[in-house]
């Protein structure tokens, strides 16, 4: 149930008089409330529970963490397991 | 798949794992909160590739596994009842009552559908206004926000006919029962990421201090689960009980104000007991007075029901980080996910389950 999906933004509308869109995961679209992401814009990306989104995905975070994490590896590799601690 | 494919990058994770290897001086035990991240850990056989300092045990974050038993029970008497249309998320239907389960309910004739969101529900509240529509709202943190909204949103389109089963748990009051537990061996958290994502993780803070316990926010990638490991071993190397945060890209400090907003209107703390565990002082929500109207339990009014739990079943210590699924001695034997004597053989975020499919690996290690 917590294991939300990060899917790509298509659409966005209103139902009901809630914040509506299309949401595409990997090839498979569904409905999402859009309700806590009042933010949100076609394009974005949002992590989605039980058809709701209750985030969206920093793109500068995202890209931030995985360039922290090829720093952390490229010093290890250069300095070796043994003093690659810190 | 942007945002995961990165993430599951094999090279990235064995590089984190290295520095893991030569960052690790002693023995930690560290938790995992979400069962979502436990399966993640034991289908990816990450606790394989860990240093052998390193042990991970299994948190209580799994929605299904922690209901009581006695809702469960609740659950069956409303949804046998004639007028109902009982709907539920899948995984609770085949989660052991005292005497039956929703499953058997339905292939008894009873109307119980899976919804895939609450709102699915509401809409089949509107399209059959003769009959009583429930929902089975059960969850963390994370399905507070859709539930409480498919209250608010009922009520908006002026719907009689629909009310909740509310058994709403929150992480922190059950992190602090696992701390101020005598027989606590955890030194270090990860945080579940997305119960984060809607709560931020200003909770974490006076709880971090408090038990000299670092708890960092991780998400679910096998990339994002080493790097919360790495980042838990660092702090509880280092000496540092803070919390911090290592899944940015989706969860902020403060959290998802709108979401937090609509639970607060909805929603109040309550003592809640948690399914082989026992009560755990305010961490449960529970509909606001203002809503009583949508509470399924007010209006059926299911008598006191006294559940009957399974012997064998020691679910319970292993929710608390205490067991493992191996030390139970029906693990395999007489409970199977054919067949469960307990919740956590069920669920798709149990352990029990997680040990039982990928378990094969821990017998190759
Ligand atoms: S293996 Fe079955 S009986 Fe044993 S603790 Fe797990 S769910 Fe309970």
């Amino acid at each position: 149930m917590c294991l939300g999906v990060p899917g790509k933004i298509l659409e966005i509308y209103e139902v009901e008089s809630l914040k509506m869109g299309k949401v595409d995961f990997g090839g498979v679209v569904r409905e999402v409330c859009l309700e806590y992401v009042p933010e949100a814009e076609i394009g974005d990306y949002a992590v989605v529970h039980v058809g709701f989104a209750i985030s969206l995905v920093s793109e500068e975070e995202a890209q931030a963490t995985l360039d922290m994490l090829r720093e952390i590896i490229d010093l290890e590799d250069e300095l070796g397991p043994e003093q690659g601690s810190s | 798949m942007r945002y995961v494919t990165e993430y599951r990058d094999a090279g990235l994770v064995r590089g984190v794992l290295d520095e893991i290897h030569s960052t690790v001086t002693k023995p930690w035990v560290m938790m995992e909160i979400c069962g979502g991240q436990t399966h993640a850990i034991m289908r990816h056989g990450i606790d394989q590739l860990l240093p052998s300092q390193i042990e991970l045990v299994h948190g209580p974050g799994c929605p299904v596994c922690v209901t009581p038993l006695e809702l469960i029970d609740k659950a069956i008497a409303i949804a046998s009842q004639p007028e109902v249309i009982f709907t539920s998320y899948g995984d609770m239907l085949r989660v052991p009552g005292s005497g039956t389960d929703l499953f058997s309910v339905r292939a008894a004739g009873g109307d119980v559908r899976v919804v895939y969101s609450p709102l699915d529900a509401v809409k089949i509240a509107r399209d059959n206004p003769d009959r009583e529509v429930v929902f089975f709202a059960i969850g963390f943190e994370t399905t507070a926000p859709p539930n409480a909204m498919s209250v608010v949103q009922a009520q908006a389109m002026g719907l009689q006919n629909y009310t909740i089963l509310v058994s709403h748990v929150r992480v922190p009051p059950a992190i602090h029962a696992i701390l101020g537990a005598p027989h606590n061996r955890v030194q270090g958290f990860l945080a579940a990421g997305h119960v984060c994502a809607v709560m931020g993780y200003w909770e974490y803070k006076p709880i971090a201090e408090q038990y000299g316990v670092p708890i960092v926010v991780t998400g679910f990638e096998p990339l994002d689960i080493v790097r919360g490991i790495l980042h838990v071993l660092k702090l509880l190397e280092g000496g540092r009980a803070v919390a911090e945060n290592a899944y940015s890209r989706a969860v902020t400090f403060e959290g998802n104000q709108p979401a937090q907003q609509l639970i607060d209107r909805v929603l109040e703390p309550c003592d809640r007991k948690w399914r082989g565990i026992g009560v755990i002082p305010e961490s449960g929500w529970r509909l606001r007075r203002e809503y009583a109207d949508f509470d399924a339990e007010t209006r059926f009014g299911v008598e006191e029901i006294r559940p009957q739990e399974s012997p064998l079943c020691i679910a319970g210590q292993i929710l608390q980080g205490l067991k493992k699924p191996y030390d139970c001695s029906a693990f395999q034997v007489q409970c199977t996910p054919e067949n469960p004597l307990g919740a956590t053989m069920v669920s798709a975020e149990g352990a029990c389950a997680a040990y039982y499919r990928y378990g094969h690996r821990v017998s190759e290690g």
